[in-house]
């Protein structure tokens, strides 16, 4: 196996790093106009990761009216410039929001464009690198500058191996789809200037239309991909979803459940997490009546501790277990309640 | 209609799979991806409804042949496996680019030709990027529907619902298109002896490079080091005779975890 090139420590490019950020509506003031539209957390944290790795200028690009308070907030996580391209309802679609990007890449040449490893992001990137002749991968974190070149990490096959890969050629603009990087976003610095961005777009990019767009359905409590502690109903909870909660919610979890639950119609399908679902990295994940198929397991890689209660001893669960409980759920698991209230009173 | 779905021979996940030399070791218990059975059900069902024919397509090694049979007793009506010792480490640019060559072979005239659709799986099950979808798309310069829960094909369009992210979807592209689907789309059929027995005298061609008009290509992602992460330590595992839930309790709130 090739060696990873050393680099020197804090290597740089001379180049910018384009980075694409989404713009969300607060939610404590979703009616309000769109002057208050703010860059996601996720994405300022995209930002500032890319500060680390340009001597260069941080470009962001939001699809929207970016205000002022969105330009302070980007400028704060260390843009020193802000590209805006108001492309209205169209610029929820990936083709679109690709074609801004390739856009962007023309005029401010950089050394590589990161977007958000989500659905979206990833269907960005890949149009993106096509058009461009240019590189593109998934799911990178740990992104570096070594010799010249980008680098970055990736695990595959379920997260049982993990990789690094060297991502582009000369002159061409990869464009990487990375996990957002753990960091602390520095709080709003003095607004940049921002500037209007002229897209082309492509005919089979608006050739997309949008025939409906509505809110799905979703749970009720804490963000499922973002949660601390999340509890997981299984096909062993039956349609016993207070079972779940009632472990949930005094722990401030967020629910998720399996694909089976959501086929059920037991939970909506926003609670789906693994491979067609949410892929989430709780510090704690408990799993109820969950036997533990690599679909739903390949989106807990991330998890710190994974507690299982299930009554099948040879469920595979149990195999990444940090403690497993092989009972009755509907025994176990208000017992579990019982206690966490005591110990916890 | 004609409708190429492509579709991927992966390790089946199940199997002890790894790395080597920073490719994926392939060709032990290698299956039909289970995510492109989804799109073989949507393309073979849509005929079934429309009329036209099925080309199931796919990118490796000899032996990817196998989930080409497998597409062909699913339903569709020929098979074409592109397969070339310099495609051999691909990344996503060049699978798309070969790809969306040998569709507009397929389709034998302009762009794509008398394709009407494409339709892929939503993930391969051993990257998992759901990168090809969008870059196919781009090479092919037609738009893509993507993470379809459902497809219908109208009059010269098609229309696809998606829930994706806290959002429900419909949108619609003019023919042709790609669509990729998702597991919620069908539920795949399995096929019978009689399907199986008419898969074998199905026509399978295989293309190279040359055949395509292409010139090998250096993928521009390379894999510098790989390596299997350590496992997890064995944890413990209790069999309830009554306390268990108690014994849990405590040692979460011992570790601080809650």
């Amino acid at each position: 196996m090739t060696e990873i090139p050393a680099g020197s420590v804090g290597e740089t490019f001379d180049a910018p790093v384009l980075v694409l950020v989404d713009l969300e509506t607060p939610r404590a003031s979703a009616a309000e106009a769109v002057s208050l539209l703010a860059p996601s957390r996720a994405g300022l944290a995209l930002v500032a990761g890319a500060a680390a790795l340009t001597r260069a200028d941080v470009v962001a690009l939001a699809l929207g009216p970016v205000g002022a308070d969105a330009s302070a907030a980007l400028a704060g996580a260390g843009a020193t410039r802000v590209l805006a391209a108001d492309l209205g309802q169209a610029g929820t679609q990936a083709g679109v929001v690709a074609d801004a990007l390739v856009s962007a890449v023309r005029t401010v040449k950089p050394a590589v464009a990161l977007v958000l490893s989500d659905y979206h992001g990833k269907e960005v990137a890949a149009r993106a690198a096509v058009l461009l002749g240019s590189a593109c991968t998934a799911d990178a974190s740990d992104l570096r500058v070594r010799e010249g070149a980008l680098t970055a990490s990736k695990t595959v096959l379920s997260g049982s191996w993990s990789t690094t890969l060297r991502i582009g050629g000369a002159g061409t603009t990869p464009v990487v789809a990375v996990r957002a990087p753990e960091v602390e976003v520095p709080g709003p610095a003095a607004p940049v200037a921002v500037e209007a961005l002229d897209v082309v777009l492509t005919p089979e990019s608006l050739a997309v239309r949008v025939v409906s767009r509505e809110p799905a359905p979703t749970a009720s409590g804490p963000d499922l991909a973002g949660a601390r502690t999340v509890v997981v109903a299984g096909r062993g909870v039956g349609g016993d979803i207070d079972l779940v909660r009632s472990l949930a919610d005094p722990l401030g979890a967020a629910v998720g459940a399996t694909r089976v639950v959501c086929d059920e119609g037991w939970l909506e399908r926003s609670a789906q997490v693994g491979q067609t679902g949410v892929s989430i990295a709780p510090r704690l994940y408990i799993g109820l009546g969950v036997s533990g198929a690599i679909h739903h397991t390949s989106g807990i890689q991330g998890a710190g501790t994974v507690v299982a209660v299930c009554d099948d001893a040879e469920a595979p669960i149990f195999q990444m277990a940090d403690f497993g409980v092989v009972g009755d759920v509907t025994t176990v698991v208000p017992q579990l309640v019982e206690e966490l209230d005591r110990l916890r009173a | 209609m004609k409708i190429v779905v492509c579709v991927k021979h992966v390790p089946d996940v199940q199997s002890e799979r790894r790395m080597e030399d920073g490719h994926l070791v392939r060709g032990e218990e290698d299956v039909l991806n289970e995510l492109d059975e989804n799109a073989v059900e949507a393309a073979v069902s849509l005929v079934e409804e429309h009329g036209g024919e099925v080309v199931a397509l796919t990118m490796g090694p000899e032996d990817a042949e196998d989930a080409l049979r497998r597409a062909l007793q699913m339903g569709a009506d020929s098979a074409v496996l592109v397969s070339d010792e310099a495609l051999a480490g691909s990344d996503v640019v060049v699978t798309a680019r070969t790809l969306a060559a040998a569709i507009r072979r397929v389709g034998g005239g302009q762009g794509t030709g008398d394709v009407d659709l494409v339709v892929t799986g939503m993930a391969s099950l051993d990257a998992l990027t759901s990168l090809l979808p969008g870059a196919l798309a781009a090479e092919l310069h037609v738009p893509a529907l993507t993470l379809a829960t459902d497809l219908e094909v109208g009059d010269g369009d098609v229309v696809i619902t998606r829930t994706v992210g806290a959002v429900r979807e419909v949108l619609s592209a003019p023919l042709p298109a790609l669509v990729s689907v998702t597991d919620q789309a069908n539920e795949p059929r399995y096929p019978n002896f009689a399907a199986m027995r008419a898969a074998r005298r199905k026509p399978l061609e295989t293309w190279d490079l040359a055949a395509l008009g292409l010139e090998p290509a250096e993928p521009s992602v390379a894999v510098l080091c790989d390596q299997e992460r350590p496992g997890r330590a064995a944890g413990i595992i209790r069999t309830d005779a009554g306390e268990a839930g108690r014994e849990l309790a405590a040692w979460l709130v011992e570790n601080q975890l809650v």
